[in-house]
């Protein structure tokens, strides 16, 4: 490795720039090194992630305990620890030591200050079995963007592992009651930190849903005394009122197109869900019960919509076809289910089960009907897929106060997610970008 | 006028008509006599009395809005609720039936029913439980007599709970539908 593969500055974008990869290392076949993920019982692949080397003035952000916390957090990896020895990535490592000590894999890496102020981050993952390189590569960083540098180390090592995208680099929107008159969009990394605030508001804002692309948020907001539906543009802070009827509009959900939104409205009476194009036009009304039927979700097809309906007593969810019509009902288990979310792939349905007075996020795999409770907490609420599926975001109570935390999809692992004061709800998970 | 007054009337009349007949035969020469003057007359002039005395209530520009009347039963716009029901209460009839009344009466007026709910439950759900309520409020002013054209009913879920804590005691408050003017 050299200067050389380092990009000038007048090349290198604001963010994250040039993964390049280090050095022409023969990979091992992926199929080989790739977990099998079967839900419960999947055994975690064991990796240790020694502290990189830190040349010069210290680095504003820990890359090797955000790539652990990250890895640790997916459920997929048991992180073995590395001691507190610094490896640099073109250090002289014994493989089979590290293979002795129980770990399959080993990464290891530099931070050094540049100077003109930002941070050249490089990394190797080490394969101790096969004793080859998987990959290596060197990003060029400000300080700022430091910590998405480490995401997306974690990510590269999650899908050579893994075989499958990391998410650890997406983002995830959220809302947060700072004061009894005080409400905000929150906008952060997926795992809580670096947060920003799209929307400040004196009055209730609740149930974001990013669009497909990533670039735009739905929300309601009672700014004007009612609940009304906008959509707002993340980057521009663009944003108009799509769902604004007499009565009260909500429940956002987009299609997997982003052309169209299923919501939640009122203008006829009780709680029904109406289609619409994503700018409001063209609206029409997919259910036509006596009671409630909310909360709509999308499959992953686009095909169909899932919805919490009081039809049957209770609220259960059920499944209609995108043109309406024709419900069946989904849910069997306990007298309370609601607030669906479909899985990327379309095979789960994530919901918020009450059993025994206790609000559970729960898993279903649809085509078997098996259902599996994947938190221990009591008062859980609006779960969310991450993009690749393995993870869920949800909202739960801690003392009496709003907290956001993932679980793995077969409920091995949770983690409360750091994130800034307040009361926090209503997280939802963005999509890949890019 | 009873026969009597009648009669009487009719005996005025004859004599005044006797004594113009005397004045007939008056000399020209004779002083004018002196003019006749109706003493009667000025009560049916119009224009103001002078002696008239108007009341005026120092109070009176400040007249309440039966809306914003402490003591008027119209002050009452909470209607509250048992858990997971919409049912309007018999205690709560009252109520709904003075401010269906007045939107009765006031056709110009009005209002719009904001359903709320507990914390208990997830919040697209409650938002659709408290719409429902405002909704039961709405269909009893119908029954009243109010256009839907002077109903809107909103919710607000469990979003702007009026009490904050996590008991029955607040939880009760925060069931109801309040009844808002525009």
């Amino acid at each position: 490795m050299s200067e050389t593969i380092i990009q000038p500055a007048s090349s290198i974008r604001r963010a994250v720039c040039a993964a390049l990869v280090l050095a022409p290392v023969p990979l091992t076949s992926l199929a080989q090194l790739r977990v099998e993920i079967t839900g419960v019982g999947s055994q975690q692949f064991p990796i240790s992630i020694a502290n990189f080397a830190r040349a010069g003035q210290a680095a504003p952000a820990e890359i090797d305990s955000i790539i652990r916390a990250d890895l640790s957090r997916s459920g997929l990896f048991r992180i073995i620890d590395a001691g507190g020895q610094a490896i640099a990535e073109d250090a002289t490592v014994n493989l089979a030591e590290w293979k002795g000590r129980g770990a399959d894999a080993l990464v290891v890496g530099s931070i050094a200050r540049l100077a003109d102020g930002r941070f050249d981050v490089r990394y190797r993952l080490l394969d101790t079995v096969k004793q080859a390189q998987l990959d290596g590569l060197s990003y060029v960083s400000t300080a700022a963007d430091l910590r998405l540098t480490a995401h997306r180390i974690a990510d590269r090592i999650y899908e050579k592992i893994t075989g499958e995208r990391g998410v650890f680099a997406t983002r995830i929107a959220y809302i947060v009651q700072t004061s009894p008159k005080s409400w905000e969009l929150h906008i952060a990394d997926a795992d809580g930190f670096n947060p920003q605030a799209a929307l400040r508001s004196r009055e209730p804002i609740i149930s974001p849903a990013w669009s497909p692309d990533g670039t735009r948020l739905a929300y309601v907001s009672f700014e004007s005394g009612k609940p009304v539906v906008y959509v707002h543009s993340v980057t521009t802070g663009e944003r108009r009122a799509v769902a604004n009827f007499r009565g009260s509009n909500s429940a956002p959900a987009w299609s997997p197109d982003g052309r169209s939104l299923a919501v939640t409205l009122t203008r006829e009476g009780n709680s029904q869900v109406f289609l619409m194009n994503a700018d409001g036009s063209n609206v029409r009304r997919l259910t036509t019960s006596s009671g409630i039927d909310t909360e709509p979700a999308f499959s992953a097809d686009g095909g169909s919509i899932y919805f919490t309906s009081d039809r049957g007593g209770g609220p259960q969810i059920y499944r209609m076809p995108v043109s309406g019509g024709g419900a069946q009902r989904v849910t069997f288990n306990g007298d309370y289910n609601m607030s669906a979310r479909v899985s990327p792939d379309g095979k789960q349905l994530a919901y918020i089960g009450r059993r025994g007075g206790r609000l559970q996020v729960y898993v279903l795999d649809i085509a078997s009907g098996q259902e599996v409770p994947v938190t221990d907490t009591a008062s859980d609420e609006s779960p969310s897929f991450a993009p690749n599926g393995r993870l869920l975001l949800y909202a739960t109570q801690v003392s009496g106060r709003g907290i956001l935390a993932s679980a793995s999809t077969d409920g091995r692992v949770r983690t409360r997610l750091s994130g800034p004061s307040g009361d926090i709800r209503e997280p939802t998970w963005g999509p890949f970008i890019k | 006028m009873t026969p009597t007054h009648l009669s009487r009337a009719a005996l005025l009349a004859t004599a005044f008509v006797f004594t113009l007949a005397g004045c007939s035969s008056v000399n020209l020469d004779e002083q004018p006599p002196a003019p006749i003057v109706d003493s009667t007359a000025t009560a049916t002039k119009t224009g103001p009395d002078p002696r008239a005395v108007a009341p005026v209530d120092a109070q009176a520009g400040r007249t309440l809005d039966p809306l914003n009347d402490p003591n008027n039963p119209l002050s009452k716009r909470s209607v509250f609720f048992d858990f997971d029901s919409f049912v309007v209460k018999s205690e709560y009839q009252p109520i709904v039936q003075t401010h269906g009344s007045y939107l009765g009466t006031n056709k110009q007026r009005r209002v719009t029913v904001e359903g709320h709910t507990d914390e208990r439950g997830g919040r697209e759900y409650n938002l659709a439980l408290g719409q429902k309520r405002a909704e039961a409020v709405k269909q009893r002013l119908m029954l009243l007599g109010v256009v839907d054209s002077q109903v809107e009913t909103v919710s607000f879920g469990e979003e702007k709970p009026r009490g904050t804590g996590s008991n029955e005691e607040a939880w009760a408050q925060n069931r109801r539908a309040d009844l808002n003017y525009r």
